[in-house]
């Protein structure tokens, strides 16, 4: 580009604005429309004369013909307006810039009248270069008007530069002069003394620096332009009073510093708050190698995890601590002490890692607290907070669970917009940000993944089969499992009944077999019902994620059984600890008649004696039987999920991976191969998890601690897991939902565990020696206790006119009545909401069709328009050549371009074309 | 007295700045090739196997076709003022429209020199674009099929290929897209 060398070593030379801004122009003209001013003053002639001569001929031919010559005349023009209308634009807003630049030069105001009038002559007292400007405009007005041929000619001549450049200078030039207007006092005293920087004052850096900021938006707005660099200096230094160094100070200024710190600390905050999301980094490379159903699992981990975290926190702040802190300390009374018997073997670790000994009489369980109302300096009731915690555990969690379900749901039902979602997914999904090899390879997978997520979905909307074959499989496939769940659970049934029997005989006359038969058939189910629904559910070819959600359901009613087994075990565990109570409670009488009848005749006023707590007999604390249970059914399980992880996952990956050397088959990919993960299994296993959490929390308040540590370890053992020995399914598939489904699971276990939970608190009298609401009939009088003591008699009364079925069962009703207010709205709501998607989905596409015909209608009309340009210009010829056959000319060329438009572009709601097509077939 | 100072103190900071940030690093990427003195616009320009290695391109996927669209030769041979260019427009501060601009030039294969509003990205600039967005792995249904539905879904005037207004529209929605 010689000419830009030229302006840029010129513009070194002066840095006088007004010249640089001619020079600008000036190449403009002469960039542009080089070619044209040669033949400038030609052609207008030659217009001049075609125009007469078509009047001429106009008038000979007859009326209609005139008309019709009229009609086209007119249509030609109006094309060739059409066309030119966006030029003249910009040349009026040239015409506007050139006038302040008159202004501002002080030469003579232009009159806008005079230029819209077009006339050639010009006053010739202007200054030569805007006479040049003014020239040029002029012809390209003409050219405007000129029509077809030769201005599609320019269009096409003229270098892409200098179009944008055209088109885009008036508004720079524009700003530049706007801004040496504010300049113009320096500009004047220095107008000769070319070098700015020579010496400036206060008032002149001042000026300086006003010119700085209105060069700032000047350079925000020349940004926005899709410009070589080259160009943008050019531009900038025009309009700039400074020396090229400057300018480049400024560029790089504006573009490296001014916004770059904000921009760069925001872009850290934001790394820094995903940071703090807790395995964040983990679970999205899970993602991008596995997909989001896999990803999915450990987001609900997570998930699970927060909310143990909030458990925790509960019952370690409000129950363990103030009891370990401030309660009476080990030893001092019965609850607290391992009795005599006991004392031998407590700390051995088999009866430890059984969570009997002394961790049986610690803060781990229910029967180590005080019944004592307040404890400690602070007068904590912790009984009360006992019970509080207990209930409060489980209404946080109802809470939560239903709160994210609605959250989840309201996602869906917003949606995300998938009109673009495969030309999204190809053209904006690379991150420009990445510059670390492992990340990009991760964003390779995730973007694969995704892609590969986005064609199952497409294969799966596309796919039509055999409706009634289908439906008659799914119908099999779901009797098939339907008749297996109740065999498994007839056989549940049955064995637990016979336990029952061999119990209440005695387990010591029957062997092995007989005594662990419940655990053995239940983990035989457990392991056999999954896979024969795996098998089952292929006949039913569903969608992968609706068939894991099937999956899902289908084991989790299998897995009902186990926990009605566990259940009924427990109950007849509690009646036997009671019966045994009671026994107690009678020896204790005894004993202690006993104790007193020994030592009463030594001395009647003698201090009582003082026998040491290990050695006074207790009952059995049938509470702390239960969350023993609880705590050791939650570590066997932890156990079973870690080991058949290592052994079912790892070392069959090592395996794979080594064997596979010296193997007659390929291992990698034949029979064994790798694992995939199992999200239905580990969903279900988390699930039945958290229900023993709720269910055991009360009895067991370490219960939420154990199961956080649990978590914590599942979450970096699976992870590695996953990432070292498994393979991705081998259809990825989106989760989207799935979440939901999950939690929808997770509501039914937390309704399910809490039933006997309460069942227990609210039925069952608790132990009369042992935990926070012995000698209590029921566990709930603590809060009747609390009120009649800790509150106002009146805040007591209140409560029990409160609590009278006469007001407490219109509130029921209420209550019943807002909901089902609530959700009739909210259905009507998502009712109004589908049918806006359905009508913005139409909507959408009839915009497209409309887009289409428009765009065949302007295609058409482009083409009508070159037509009639080479029409024009060969009619031009022939009016050169000869005049008598314009007219000949005009039916000679003219028919087949209409032709070729009623077959193409018959357009509805377009009646003027098919009229003028007529017109033309006629012909 | 002063003013001069001022003067040379304006003077050394711009070089300061330039030789800092954006000179630096062109220059790093050759400097047998590029000279650090720029007074008399020398002509040198680096060619793309250089340019290609900088840390912020080495990962991307689309790193040839980032250079080829930035040179003013389209064979990849960035000058100072491409290179300028190159990072003004990749730089967070540039404006959406100035993206979507050159995320068309970089998207059509065929793209060489300046901007022009007759190119279209067709169906084998979508393949190709594909084949490096995810290094090959898709089979080649998988890749008709994205294809297809890329152009159903962004094609507005039925052409089964995508104007810049196709892409324009498209990518003005997109979430990703510069937020």
């Amino acid at each position: 580009m010689p000419r830009h060398k030229l302006i840029a070593s010129e513009s070194d030379g002066k840095d006088n604005e007004f010249s640089l801004y001619y020079v600008e122009v000036e190449e403009n003209s002469q960039g542009g429309q080089e070619k044209q001013t040669t033949r400038d003053g030609k052609r207008r002639r030659e217009r001049n004369g075609e125009v007469s001569r078509r009047r001429a001929s106009e008038k000979r031919t007859t009326e209609v013909d005139t008309k019709r010559a009229e009609k086209k005349h007119e249509k030609r023009h109006k094309t060739a307006r059409k066309e030119g209308e966006k030029h003249e634009k910009r040349q009026r807003r040239k015409n506007a810039d050139e006038e302040e630049a008159e202004e501002e030069s002080n030469k003579e105001k232009k009159n806008i009248k005079n230029e819209r009038t077009k006339t050639l002559r010009r006053d010739d007292e202007k200054e030569k270069d805007v006479k040049k400007k003014r020239k040029k405009h002029v012809k390209n007005e003409e050219d405007n008007a000129n029509s077809g041929k030769t201005k599609q000619k320019d269009c096409h001549d003229m270098p892409l530069k200098e179009k944008k450049k055209k088109r885009k200078k008036p508004e720079t030039t524009s700003e530049s002069e706007s801004k040496s207007e504010s300049d113009s006092a320096p500009e004047s005293k220095d107008n000769q003394a070319v070098g700015v920087l020579g010496s400036l004052t206060p008032e002149e850096l001042e000026k300086l620096k006003e010119a700085v900021d209105e060069r700032k938006k000047l350079i925000a707005t020349m940004r926005g332009k899709p410009w070589p660099m080259k160009k943008k200096l050019v531009v900038l230094r025009s309009s700039c009073v400074l020396q090229r160094q400057e300018t480049l100070l400024i560029i790089s200024f504006l573009y490296y510093s001014n916004c770059q710190k904000w921009m760069k600390f925001q872009r850290d905050f934001e790394n820094f708050k995903t940071a703090c999301i807790p395995w964040e980094m983990k679970i999205k490379e899970i993602e991008s190698h596995f997909g989001s159903s896999v990803a999915s699992y450990f987001i609900f981990l997570r998930w699970m995890y927060g909310i143990n975290m909030i458990l925790f926190g509960l019952t370690f702040g409000l129950v363990m601590v103030p009891e370990a802190l401030m309660g009476k300390p080990y030893g001092s009374i019965p609850r607290k002490t391992v009795p005599r018997e006991e004392e031998a073997s407590a700390m051995n670790f088999a009866i430890l890692w059984d969570f009997g000994g002394y961790a049986k009489y610690s803060v781990l369980f229910y029967g180590y607290y005080n019944s004592q109302r307040a404890i400690g300096w602070l007068k904590f009731r912790l009984p009360l907070s006992y019970f509080l915690v207990g209930v409060g555990t489980v209404a946080y969690s109802y809470m939560v669970v239903i709160r994210t379900m609605a959250r989840n749901a309201n996602e869906e039902g917003g949606g995300d917009d998938t009109s673009f979602n495969f030309s999204w997914k190809t053209f904006t999904s690379w991150d420009y940000l990445i510059g670390n090899p492992e990340t990009a390879d991760n964003k390779f997978a995730s973007i694969t993944t995704s892609f590969k997520e986005a064609i199952v979905e497409e294969q799966e909307s596309r796919k039509d089969d055999n409706i009634h074959l289908t439906r008659f499989l799914r119908v099999l496939a779901n009797f098939l499992v339907l008749c297996c769940l109740a065999g498994s659970g007839y056989l549940i049934y049955f064995v637990v009944r016979r336990s029952q029997k061999f119990a209440l005989l005695g387990l010591e006359n029957y062997g092995w077999w007989e005594r662990n038969e419940v655990n053995m058939v239940m983990s035989l189910l457990g392991m056999f019902c999954p896979m024969l629904f795996d098998v089952i559910s292929t006949l039913e070819n569903y969608h992968p994620r609706v068939a894991l959600q099937w999956q899902l359901g289908r084991i989790f009613a299998l897995f009902l059984g186990n926990l009605y087994t566990f259940i009924i075990a427990l109950m007849d565990a509690i009646q036997l600890k009671r019966a045994e109570e009671e026994i107690v409670k009678k020896n204790m009488t005894i004993w202690q008649a006993n104790l007193y009848n020994g030592t009463v005749p030594d001395n009647s006023t003698a201090p009582p004696i003082t026998v040491h707590p290990a050695d006074i007999p207790r009952g059995p604390c049938w509470e702390t039987m239960v969350g023993q249970e609880f705590v050791r059914l939650i570590i066997s399980d932890t156990m079973t999920t870690y080991i058949t992880l290592l052994i079912g996952d790892f070392l069959r990956a090592v395996l794979v991976r080594f064997l596979n050397n010296c193997w007659c088959w390929d291992l990698e990919y034949g029979f064994p191969s790798y694992s995939e993960f199992d999200v239905s299994g580990n969903v279900l296993g988390l699930i039945f998890n958290q229900g023993m959490i709720w269910m055991g929390a009360f009895y067991a308040p370490c219960l939420p601690a154990l199961n956080l540590l649990r978590l914590h370890v599942s979450m970096y053992l699976q992870c590695w897991a996953v990432m070292c020995c498994n393979v991705p399914q081998e259809r990825v598939f989106k989760a989207s939902g799935s979440n939901n489904f999950y939690m929808a699971m997770l509501l039914v276990i937390l309704f399910l565990s809490t039933l006997p939970a309460i069942y227990t608190i609210v039925s069952i009298p608790p132990s009369f020696d042992c935990g926070p609401f012995s000698g209590k009939t029921r566990m709930f009088d603590v809060i009747q206790e609390t009120l009649e003591s800790d509150f106002p008699a009146w805040f007591g009364k209140m409560f029990s006119y409160a609590s009278n079925p006469g007001l407490v069962l219109p509130f029921l009703l209420l209550l019943v009545l807002a909901i089902y207010y609530l959700q009739s709205t909210s259905k009507t709501y998502k009712r109004v909401n589908m049918e806006l998607k359905k009508k913005l989905q139409t909507q959408n596409e009839e915009n497209k069709k409309k887009n289409k015909l428009a765009a065949l209608k302007a295609a058409n009309e482009l083409e009508q328009a070159r037509k009639a340009g080479e029409q024009r210009s060969s009619s031009s010829q022939h009016t050169q050549n000869s005049e008598p056959p314009v007219s000949s000319t005009h039916t000679t060329t003219r028919p087949p371009a209409s032709r070729g438009h009623t077959s193409s572009g018959h357009l509805p709601g377009h009646p003027q074309q098919p009229q003028k097509n007529s017109h033309s077939n006629r012909r | 007295m002063r003013s001069d100072s001022q003067g040379d103190l304006r003077r050394t900071l711009s070089y300061f700045f330039l030789h800092c940030s954006l000179h630096g690093r062109y220059h790093e990427l050759a400097p047998h090739l590029v000279p650090m003195d720029y007074t008399n616009d020398p002509d040198v320009k680096i060619p793309l196997a250089l340019i290609v290695n900088m840390p912020e391109l080495k990962e991307n996927p689309f790193r040839n076709r980032i250079v080829e669209s930035f040179s003013e030769d389209g064979q990849g041979n960035l000058s100072f003022n491409d290179f300028v260019d190159m990072f003004s427009v990749l730089s967070e501060m540039a404006p959406r429209e100035l993206k979507a601009i050159f995320a068309f030039k970089i998207y059509v294969h065929s793209f060489r020199g300046y901007f022009n509003v007759d190119n279209y990205i067709c169906n084998e600039d979508l393949e190709k674009t594909l084949n490096k967005l995810t290094k090959e792995e898709l089979t080649p249904e998988e890749v008709n099929l994205v294809c297809e539905k890329a152009i159903e879904e962004a094609d507005l005037d039925g052409d089964n290929k995508l104007s810049f207004a196709d892409f324009e529209n498209m990518i003005s929605r997109a979430p990703d897209f510069l937020r």
